[in-house]
C-alpha cells in the first residue's frame, strides 16, 4: 500500500501567534517552527499500514525552504521519500490553493491512500483534506479515530458530534486522522542518520503545471478582541466549596 | 448591499434539522433577500417544517435513501453544485460540524470558489465578509470574499441563538441530482451514538468540566454527581479526551464544542487558549485549580486556588444538605 502523508510545518504551538501587520500573513520569522504535532499521527498511521501491507510512505509538504526540517523528521520516523513544494507565489496561500497544489504533487507520486490531519495547528481551516479528495476524485473519510485495513480497503471509526460511525472504504481514498488515533513513534538514532540519505524532490508551482493561482479571499481587518476581566481569586481555606455554592445561588442556577 | 439569495446547508439528526443549521437560518434572515435551505436525508421532508419555522421559504430536499449510508461530502457537494448552477445563491452558510465541513470543503474545490472557516458572523457591506477570531480569541479578523460566488462560509455553532420566524410551511423542491458511483466506494456501516444522561452539553445552564488536574479518569464520577445535583452537563479538556478518559463528545474548545452556559466551572483545567475559545462566552466562569498562576484564573469571575477533588466533594455535600 503506497501511502502519501501530507505534513505541515507550523509555529511552535506553545508560542503565541502573530500576524504581519502589512501582509496579514502568519509571521514565521523569529518563531521556532516544528512539524505539526497533529501530523505525527498521520505519519504513524501511514507507517503502520505500509509495514503491515507492504509499500512505502511518501511525505508531501507545501512550505518555504525551512519545511525541509519537517520532511526530515518524517523521514527519520520511517518515511521513504519527501516532496517539498516551495514557491514564492505560494506565500499566504488559502486552503483551496493549498489543496490544489498538494493534489498536483500527490498525483505525480501516485497513491493508494492519502493521509492528513483533521486540521492544522496554525491555520485550522480544516477543509484541506476534503478539497484535496475532490481534486483527486476519491472519497474523504474524515476524522478517523481508528483505522484497520486488509490491504485493499479500510475500516475507519469516524468521530461524529454524537458518537462515531464505522465506515468501510475501498482504496484509493483520503483519510484525515484525529489526535489519539495511535501513539506516534520517536525517530531512532538510526532513523535520523538514515534520513540524511533519503530522496527529497523539490518542486515549484511551474513544475506542477499550475499557474494563475489567485486567492479568492482577503483579510480586510484585524482588531484586538474584547477580553474578559479576572474576578476574585481566593485561596481555599476550607470555605472554597461554600463560595462556589453561594456563587451558583447568586446566579440563580440552583 | 443586501443579498438576493442565502442558503443554509442543513444536516438532519433523528428526523430533525440540527440546531446549528437553525441558528444560521435565524442569522440569514437579517442578511436581506430570500432564505432557503438545502437538506439531503431520507428524512428531509419531515425536517422541512422546522427549517420553514426558522425562515427557510424553500427547502431543496434530497431524499435518496443512500444519503443515510454514505459520507455526505461527495454527494452533498455534487448536489449543491448542481443546485447552485441553477439558482445562483450569493452565499451558502454551513455550520462547523464534521459533515458540513466535508461538504463545504469538497464544494469549494468543485466550484473553484473560496471557503472561509471558523466564522463567528457574516456581514454584507461592501462585499461579503466573515468575522472570525484567532490566537485564542485575542484578535478578531474580518475576511472578505473576492471574485465570483457563491461565497462559502463555515460558521461555528452557538454563534447565534436559533429563533423561530413565524414563517409558514416552506415550499419543498425535490433534489434529483444522481449520486455518482464514485461516492459509493465509502459507506457508513454503523452509526453509534454515545449515550448521555441529563441535559446536552450545548444546552445545559451549568457546565462542569474536568481536566488533567482531576488526576484519574474515575474522578469524573464526582463531576457527574455534581452535574446531576444541579441539572448540569459534564465537559472536558482535550488533554483528558486524548488520554481516553472520556469520549470526544465531551470536549470543549477550538476542536471541540462551544458552550455558553449561565455558569461554566473548570476543574483542574489550566486554561490553554484552545480550551478557552470554547467557553469564554459563558455568562459566568468559576475555576478551581491548585496553581494560583493558572491562566484560567485570568477569565474566571470566581477562582478557587485549591484541590479540585476536595472542593467538588465538599460542594456535593453542601448541595445535598441544601436539598435535604
Ligand atoms: C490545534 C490544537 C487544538 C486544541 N484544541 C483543544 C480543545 O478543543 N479543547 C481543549 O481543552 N484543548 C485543546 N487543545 C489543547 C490545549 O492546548 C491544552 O493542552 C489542554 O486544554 C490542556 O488540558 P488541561 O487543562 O486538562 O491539562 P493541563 O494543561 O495539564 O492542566 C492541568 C491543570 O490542572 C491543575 N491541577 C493539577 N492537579 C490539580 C488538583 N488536584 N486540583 C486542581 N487543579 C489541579 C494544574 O495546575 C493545571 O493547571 C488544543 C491544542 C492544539 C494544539
Ligand atoms: N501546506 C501544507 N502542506 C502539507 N499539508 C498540509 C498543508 N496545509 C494543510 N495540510 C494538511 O491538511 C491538514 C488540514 O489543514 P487545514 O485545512 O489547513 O486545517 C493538515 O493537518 C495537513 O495534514
Amino acid at each position: 500500500m503506497n501511502v502519501v502523508v501530507c505534513v505541515k510545518q507550523v509555529p511552535d504551538p506553545n508560542s503565541v501567534g502573530q500576524l504581519d501587520p502589512s501582509t496579514h500573513n502568519l509571521r514565521r520569522d523569529g518563531v521556532e517552527v516544528v512539524l505539526d504535532p497533529g501530523d505525527e499521527f498521520g505519519i504513524e498511521a501511514g507507517l503502520q499500514l505500509a509495514e503491515a501491507h507492504g509499500g512505502t510512505v511518501t511525505v508531501v509538504t507545501m512550505a518555504p525552504e525551512k519545511g525541509l526540517d519537517a520532511i526530515r523528521k518524517a523521514l527519520a520516523m520511517g518515511a521513504a521519500k519527501g516532496v517539498l513544494v516551495s514557491d514564492p507565489s505560494l506565500a499566504g496561500a488559502d486552503a483551496l490553493t493549498t489543496a490544489k497544489v498538494l493534489a498536483a504533487a500527490i498525483r505525480r507520486e501516485g497513491f493508494d491512500l492519502v493521509i492528513t490531519a483533521t486540521e492544522s495547528t496554525d491555520g485550522y481551516t480544516g477543509v484541506v483534506p476534503q478539497a484535496l479528495a475532490e481534486y483527486l476524485g476519491v472519497p474523504a473519510v474524515t476524522f478517523a479515530k481508528a483505522i484497520e485495513s486488509d490491504g485493499s480497503s479500510l475500516t475507519v471509526r469516524r468521530q461524529t458530534e454524537a458518537g462515531y460511525d464505522n465506515v468501510e472504504a475501498v482504496l484509493p481514498a483520503v483519510v484525515s486522522v484525529t489526535a489519539g488515533v495511535n501513539e506516534p513513534r520517536y525517530p531512532s538514532l538510526r532513523g535520523i542518520m538514515a534520513a540524511k540519505s533519503k530522496p527529497v524532490d523539490r518542486l515549484s508551482v511551474a513544475d506542477l503545471g499550475l499557474d494563475g493561482l489567485v486567492p479568492g479571499q482577503a483579510i480586510v481587518s484585524v482588531q484586538p478582541a474584547e477580553q474578559r476581566k479576572a474576578g476574585e481569586v481566593v485561596e481555599d481555606d476550607g470555605t472554597g466549596a461554600h463560595r462556589v455554592v453561594e456563587f451558583l445561588a447568586a446566579k440563580k442556577v440552583i | 448591499m443586501p443579498l438576493d439569495r442565502v442558503w443554509v446547508f442543513a444536516e438532519v439528526l433523528d428526523g430533525q434539522p440540527i440546531t446549528p443549521a437553525l441558528e444560521l437560518l435565524t442569522r440569514a434572515r437579517s442578511l436581506g433577500g430570500t432564505v432557503e435551505a438545502v437538506c439531503l436525508s431520507p428524512e428531509a421532508e419531515s425536517a422541512a417544517a422546522a427549517l420553514g419555522d426558522h425562515g427557510a421559504t424553500t427547502v431543496y430536499a434530497g431524499t435518496d435513501p443512500a444519503y443515510a449510508d454514505l459520507l455526505l461530502g461527495g454527494p452533498g457537494a455534487d448536489a449543491l453544485a448542481a443546485l447552485a448552477a441553477e439558482h445562483s445563491p450569493d452565499l451558502i452558510l454551513f455550520p462547523t460540524t464534521y459533515t458540513s465541513r466535508d461538504v463545504a470543503g469538497r464544494l469549494a474545490a468543485k466550484l473553484d470558489v473560496p471557503v472561509i472557516s471558523n466564522g463567528l458572523d457574516v456581514s454584507v457591506d461592501g462585499g461579503i465578509s466573515v468575522e472570525s477570531s484567532i490566537f485564542g480569541a485575542s484578535q478578531n479578523v474580518s475576511t472578505r470574499f473576492e471574485g465570483r460566488g457563491p461565497a462559502l462560509a463555515l460558521i461555528r455553532p452557538k454563534s447565534f441563538a436559533a429563533e423561530p420566524s413565524g414563517g409558514g410551511a416552506p415550499r419543498i423542491v425535490p433534489v434529483e441530482v444522481p449520486i455518482a458511483d464514485q461516492h459509493r466506494s465509502a459507506r457508513v456501516v454503523e452509526r453509534v451514538i454515545d449515550k448521555a444522561t441529563g441535559p446536552k452539553l450545548e444546552e445545559a445552564p451549568i457546565v462542569i468540566s474536568g481536566g488533567r488536574g482531576l488526576g484519574d479518569p474515575k474522578n469524573f464520577a464526582l463531576l457527574e454527581e455534581f452535574a446531576s445535583l444541579v441539572g448540569g452537563a459534564v465537559g472536558a479538556s482535550r488533554a483528558v479526551v486524548d488520554a481516553g478518559w472520556v469520549p470526544y463528545a465531551m470536549q470543549v474548545g477550538q476542536t471541540g464544542k462551544t458552550v455558553k452556559p449561565t455558569v461554566y466551572i473548570a476543574c483542574g483545567i489550566s486554561g490553554a487558549m484552545q480550551h478557552t475559545v470554547g467557553m469564554k462566552g459563558a455568562k459566568n466562569i468559576v475555576a478551581i485549580n491548585k496553581d494560583a498562576d493558572a491562566p484560567i484564573f485570568k477569565l474566571a469571575d470566581l477562582g478557587i486556588v485549591g484541590d479540585a477533588l476536595k472542593v467538588v466533594g465538599q460542594v456535593i455535600e453542601e448541595l445535598k444538605a441544601r436539598q435535604g
